[in-house]
């Protein structure tokens, strides 16, 4: 009996172990870098699987791209038409609508609140009759196309643990973040490329710093951290070789490598080295497919046109739109862009212009160009920032200018494509712009409806760490089905 | 057969114990697998009720479903309070048990856990619990909560192999297991691995030399004291103390302006050499303030509570933020101290541990009488920006040359330039002016009114529940009245002999360090959710000798590396991978890559670039441009990275600044912490983005052009010069094979570089030490590159 037990035990272990192979470097596989070669035969033998039954429903999208408005763009200015505020320029926000709202430090002794109405005018587009702010010319031209939700609300109220919120589902830092959770849950359709890519641009307008801990990894394998792109000379970091070693020079070496570290195995008999090989194919591979996937070099004059003038200086937001469509039709999972610059405590409307004439087009054209390519059905693109901003004014009020503080019970963002309802606007706020109507959304149902249109369960994508089982949406979110088709 | 003493916690043997209940496993199918003879509480049955019920039917009494709680033998043989005359659990008859009926149930409606938990108990578990109930519902105590004990030493067969009784238990249960121990190391995979393990550096030439020729009995032992006695072994002990730390050199959040903490880190090297005892080197750390007539030195070690991140974020809410950094040092204790996931008491009761929200609140208590606030930049009377928080101690210039002695401190202009940074105007300039000169680290003072303390209800700081005072978890050991309620009452507690916990978890932590995984492999989790120890006995023996041996460190350590267990090869035998492919049994030395820090480490010592400098402030190494232009604001001192020069470039790795927003892409490549918060045990992970770093950093590149040079002027043939990189490299001779290929290499690229020598001089181009002009170029740009092939094979970076 005994005897029997250990054997048994063995046998479990063993494929406990293989599991754990198809795991460590299987999830690299399913996570970040998929190399089917490695696993063939050894998937039949999993016995421990986290990810059994993904997706958990029909996928409505295969990637995402978000275009992150890094600041908290004003809703008051973009989306959400306040008549009201205007015609009450100067007062008082009347405290029963104010509740006792908790303020930011930055306003808190302030000791008026004087309401104040978007300088820009709006009007209405498309057969939603959605209304849109004259700063978003392009944005107005593809209302038919997005979904605008004008309800959302979010925690936090200031930047850091904002943003932290909206990517991982927690305020404090070191959760994986919505990108890495894809990543281990659907991991990349490209071989060659990560899962989850990172694009970081700045604006002229106030603005406030991203952190690494918002395309964190976390818990999960270092595998699903975002991969910082650009559009400079070396996409992805370390990836380009020295200056003047060719391609075959680096074939060359990569060979010997092989051959010693074929020679380790045989004497040491550590399976880890040659997945260590592995890696430096890996590698060798992203060398030619990276360069290849970002190069914009070759695009036609008319796309550069779509998305603007911008579109043809690298580490520009339009630049980045145009890189994101190029990553994502090149199967990479979830590519996430940062824009920093919204945070307009003071001198709103002309930051503000700015903020938007350096989004609009490019953000427009995206959804333009992956309509086209027939690609918007599986792509979700969403466009939005961490929280709103008040509808009065922080400081100094004056007829042409004023500012807004962080404003997190409201807020607008949109979505396109991917199985979300276009030609829709979702949501209401009060006449006053400060509380909201009907139909709020949570940060964690934004983020449940998210993984939803991706074929996964908010509550079954789980990972297990220190005893507790986590997800994105911590312990609430729900789907918010009315917004999807 | 199983040894008597291990039925004090587990009935029968572990041999399943850790494979098929290892923590942060899914439930698992296993129905072909037979019952044990006996089952054992908490061997098989907890871990299956702690993971499938005690969410709604544990320790957290506000989410208690039905009044039942199954973690407690006298409730869970209650009457049930929803069903009067039923019971969940009858010993002897599970067919009465209404626990074992609802895992059975047809019924959705009936079914435990309900379909909507998304949790399932599989027929084999189910079956277990069924014939556990048979055998009478036998409960145990958790083996963690009761105090560690020395046994006797196992029986063995092999009674020569053991060194020391480390390898008496790992043979027992390798014997038990049909195993047998591997051949010992050869020298050169000994002596490079006992360097790595106690120095984090390669061995030099001259130490290979000398060992390999010294034939005395001792001559292994003399080693290991030589390593004890050297300065870089502080260094290497302070990396993970580092991680569990969160030591930074930034604030941490949003404009991530810089922070002086590194002299904390320069007396965390100094006390590891010292060899200061655990349990003074934690208490000073703890509350070296509250100690009598404090030293400076006693104070900066309380530098550790101050490490976390600290906002700068104009419109934070300063309670919001002050309650944060209380929580991350209650959290921390937990993680790193006792092993418990204290923060999941935060919220509510633990769901799987017996600690109450209110207990988490008590601990929490200890610190949160600091005086302290949670947004300098907002209150009235704090400086803005500063480097260090209040409160903080000042280092002078009689400190360094007295107490403070093992202090690197640089002259106060170098000093001064990294205060500053990239400001030039504005408010937070003059700030930072009028802090130059200075040199102030944030340490631990408590206010001298008390800050009451309350339960925060669903964590929120805002929302008060009852008045608590300082304690600790009842349950782990509780607090004697004659402690002092502070933190060095707390401290007194750790260090009680009685606790469980705190001897465990530190020798766990040093095993892990170097086998790669603890014998408990959830080092921050010895709860219910936690791992069974794989060797429970070892660890206890492990433990009690720790404690009985006044908590010393280089001890604990000399036993480990002295033990045949450790001195084994790590040449993998394939009947030993059949049988025990995750190496659970130690059959053989688990070969593991290197911590990223080391692996800067080898480049700079076996290249000959390392600067061994120790401490001091942190340093800028090459790194790609514009990472940090490019994530930052745009204010603060560290905006822009300013690469460090000369010397600098060269320092170990540990000494890498660390921006907490944008930390150093080499080390995060490698899995190193962020810093963010305690981290007590990192991943290694084998990615194509550490290949491309080793492939293309002009760290890497810059030592195999040095390497290359400097043996191409030593040395005598190509051949030669091939042979000795290899060997500074890996740590071995290589063989002819090994030779052949690299010299065919060589050739190859010679002919290259001959034939465009333009490319050749290219090459050389990287990092700011001088390339010699006195080399022939196109055979210098070859050998570097034969040189860098060496650094990029997976031995090199491997502990073998």
């Amino acid at each position: 009996m005994e005897n029997k037990l250990i054997e048994h035990g063995l046998n479990t272990n063993r494929r406990h172990f293989l599991s754990k192979l198809s795991l460590g470097l299987g999830s690299a596989a399913l996570g970040s870098l998929l190399i089917p070669d490695l696993f063939s035969g050894i998937n039949g033998e999993r016995d421990v699987d986290p990810l059994a039954g993904i997706p958990h429903f029909a996928p409505k999208a295969k990637r995402v791209i978000y275009l992150f408005q890094n600041g908290a763009p004003s809703q008051l200015e973009s989306f959400d038409y306040k008549p009201k505020l205007r015609e009450m320029w100067g007062e008082e926000l009347p405290d029963s609508i104010r509740q006792g709202q908790r303020l930011t430090g930055m306003t808190s002794s302030q000791t008026s609140f004087p309401m104040v109405g978007s300088i820009y005018d709006f009007q209405q587009y498309g057969q939603a009759r959605a209304w849109v702010s004259e700063l978003f010319p392009h944005t107005a031209k593809i209302v038919d196309d997005i979904c605008i939700i004008k309800s959302m609300h979010t925690e936090a109220i200031n930047h850091d643990p904002a943003l932290t919120f909206f990517q991982t589902g927690a305020q404090q830092g070191n959760r994986p973040s919505m990108g890495a959770w894809l990543s281990y849950g659907l991991g990349s359709e490209n071989s060659n490329l990560p899962a989850f890519t990172v694009l970081l641009s700045k604006g002229k307008g106030n603005g406030q710093g991203v952190y690494s801990k918002l395309w964190s990894n976390g818990f999960l394998e270092s595998v699903h951290q975002g991969v910082q792109f650009s559009s400079g000379d070396d996409p992805v970091l370390y990836l380009s070789n020295q200056e003047g070693m060719s391609g075959q020079q680096r074939r060359k070496m990569l060979d010997r490598l092989a051959e010693l570290n074929q020679l380790s195995f045989e004497k040491l008999g550590d399976p880890e080295i040659h997945a260590k090989v592995a890696q430096y194919e890996m590698a060798y591979r992203m060398q030619t497919a990276v360069p290849e996937a970002t190069d914009l070099s070759k695009e036609p004059d008319m796309i550069f046109d779509l998305y603007g003038e911008d579109s043809r200086k690298p580490g520009t937001f339009a630049a980045n739109c145009l890189l994101a469509r190029k990553l994502s039709e090149n199967g990479v999972r979830f590519v996430q862009l940062y824009h920093q610059g919204w945070d307009q405590h003071g001198n709103l409307p002309n930051e503000m212009r700015d903020q938007a004439k350096d989004v609009d087009q490019a953000s427009a054209a995206l959804i333009t160009d992956l309509k086209q390519r027939g690609l918007l059905d599986e792509t979700l693109v969403i466009w939005g920032g961490e929280f709103g901003r008040t509808n009065y004014s922080q400081g100094k009020l004056t007829k042409e200018n004023y500012g807004r503080d962080h404003h997190p019970r409201c807020f607008s963002i949109w979505m396109a494509g991917g199985g979300v309802k276009p030609g829709f606007v979702y949501g209401e706020t009060d006449e006053f712009g400060y509380n909201i109507a009907k139909n709020p959304v949570h940060v964690h149902d934004f983020q449940a409806t998210v993984l939803h249109q991706l074929g996964l369960d908010h509550e079954r994508l789980i990972y297990k760490h220190l005893g507790r089982r986590f997800r994105l949406t911590d312990v609430a979110g729900h789907v918010v089905k009315d917004l999807l088709v | 057969m199983i040894t008597r003493n291990f039925l004090r916690y587990f009935i029968v043997s572990s041999i399943l114990g850790s494979i098929v209940f290892g923590c942060g496993e899914q439930s698992v199918n296993r129905g072909d697998l037979p019952l044990p003879d006996e089952v054992s509480y908490n061997l098989h049955i907890r871990p299956i009720l702690s993971e499938n019920c005690f969410a709604c039917h544990g320790p957290d009494a506000n989410k208690r479903e039905a009044g039942l709680r199954l973690d407690i033998p006298e409730d869970a043989f209650k009457v049930l309070e929803e069903s009067p005359g039923l019971f969940a659990l009858v010993p002897k008859n599970p067919l009465e048990s209404h626990a074992y009926l609802r895992l059975v149930a047809s019924d959705e409606s009936e079914q435990m856990p309900p379909p909507s938990s998304n949790l399932k108990v599989g027929d084999r578990e189910i079956a277990l619990i069924e014939k556990w109930i048979k055998q009478g519902a036998t409960y145990q105590p958790h083996w963690a909560f009761t105090s560690p004990e020395k046994i006797d030493l196992p029986r063995i067969k092999a009674k020569k192999w053991p060194q020391n009784p480390i390898d008496h238990y790992i043979l027992a249960a390798q014997e038990e297991r049909g195993l047998s121990p591997n051949t010992p190391a050869d020298r050169e995979q000994l002596l490079r691995r006992v360097t790595f393990d106690l120095t984090g550096l390669p061995p030099t030439l001259e130490e290979m030399e000398r060992f390999i020729s010294d034939q005395a009995e001792d001559a292994y032992e003399r080693v290991v004291d030589s390593l004890f006695a050297s300065r870089a072994y502080g260094e290497k002990m302070a990396v993970h103390w580092m991680d569990i730390s969160r030591y930074a050199d930034s604030h941490g959040y949003q404009d991530d302006y810089y922070r002086t903490q590194w002299p904390w880190r320069d007396w965390v090297i100094h006390a590891f050499n010292q060899n200061m005892p655990y349990d003074q080197f934690v208490t000073w750390q703890l509350a070296g303030d509250l100690l009598p007539n404090p030293s400076k030195e006693q104070i900066l070690a309380t530098g550790f509570n101050r490490n976390h991140k600290i906002t700068e974020e104009s419109g934070a809410i300063d309670e919001e933020y002050r309650v944060s950094y209380v929580v991350d040092r209650t959290n921390t204790i937990g993680k790193a101290l006792i092993g418990m996931t204290l923060e999941c008491a935060q919220c509510h009761d633990h769901k799987y541990d017996p600690i109450s929200q209110k207990e988490y609140f008590q601990v929490y208590a200890f610190f949160n009488n600091v005086a302290e606030v949670g947004m300098e930049e907002s209150s009235p009377g704090f400086s803005r920006k500063s480097p260090a928080k209040h409160p903080m101690m000042e280092i002078t210039d009689e400190d360094v040359d007295g107490i403070l002695s093992f202090l690197n401190r640089p002259d106060s202009a170098a000093l001064s330039t990294a205060l500053i940074g990239d400001v030039n105007s504005g408010a937070n300039y003059q700030a930072l002016l009028s802090e130059t000169g200075k040199l102030r680290v944030s340490v631990m003072a408590d206010l001298d009114t008390i800050r009451p303390s309350f339960v925060l209800l669903r964590g929120d700081y805002e929302t008060y529940g009852e008045e608590v005072f300082p304690g600790t978890p009842e349950r782990i050991l509780p607090f004697d009245n004659a402690y002092p309620k502070n933190r060095l009452g707390l401290s007194q507690w750790l260090f009680d002999t009685g606790n469980p916990l705190t001897a465990r978890v530190f020798v766990n932590r040093i095993w892990q360090q170097i086998f790669g995984a603890g014998l408990v492999s959830t080092p921050g989790d010895f709860g219910m959710q936690g791992a069974l120890p794989t060797h429970p006995e070892l660890l206890d023996w492990l433990a009690v000798e720790f404690m009985e041996n006044g908590w010393d460190i280089k001890r604990l350590l000399r036993q480990i590396v002295l033990s045949n267990t450790y001195r084994q090869s790590s040449n993998v035998n394939p009947d030993h991978l059949k049988k025990d492919p995750e190496n659970i049994y130690l059959a053989r030395f688990p070969r593991n890559r290197l911590p990223a820090e080391h692996i800067r480490d080898l480049v700079l010592s076996s290249s000959g670039l390392l600067v061994p400098t120790i401490g001091g402030p942190s340093v800028k190494p090459y790194q790609p441009p514009g990472l940090w232009e490019l994530a930052t604001s745009g204010r603060g001192n560290l905006a822009s990275y300013k690469q460090d020069s000369l010397g600098a470039l060269y320092r170990r790795g540990l000494y890498t600044f660390i921006k907490r927003t944008v930390p150093p892409p080499s080390m995060i490549l490698f899995d190193a912490s962020n810093r963010d918060e305690c981290e007590i045990e990192r991943e290694r992970t084998n990615t194509p983005l550490q290949a491309l770093m080793m492939m293309n950093d002009p760290t890497v590149l810059e030592a195999s052009r040095v390497l290359a040079a400097t043996l191409m002027k030593e040395t005598g043939t190509r051949e030669d010069v091939v042979r000795e990189g290899f060997r500074r490299i890996v740590g071995r001779n290589a063989d002819q094979i090994e030779i052949s290929i690299l010299a065919e290499f060589l050739e190859e690229m010679l002919l290259d570089f001959e034939s465009n020598p333009d490319v050749a001089i290219q090459l050389l181009q990287v990092g700011d030490s001088p390339i010699p002009t006195d080399l022939p170029i196109s055979e210098l740009a070859a050998m570097m590159q034969v040189i860098h092939t060496i650094y990029n094979m997976e031995e090199s970076i491997t502990k073998s």
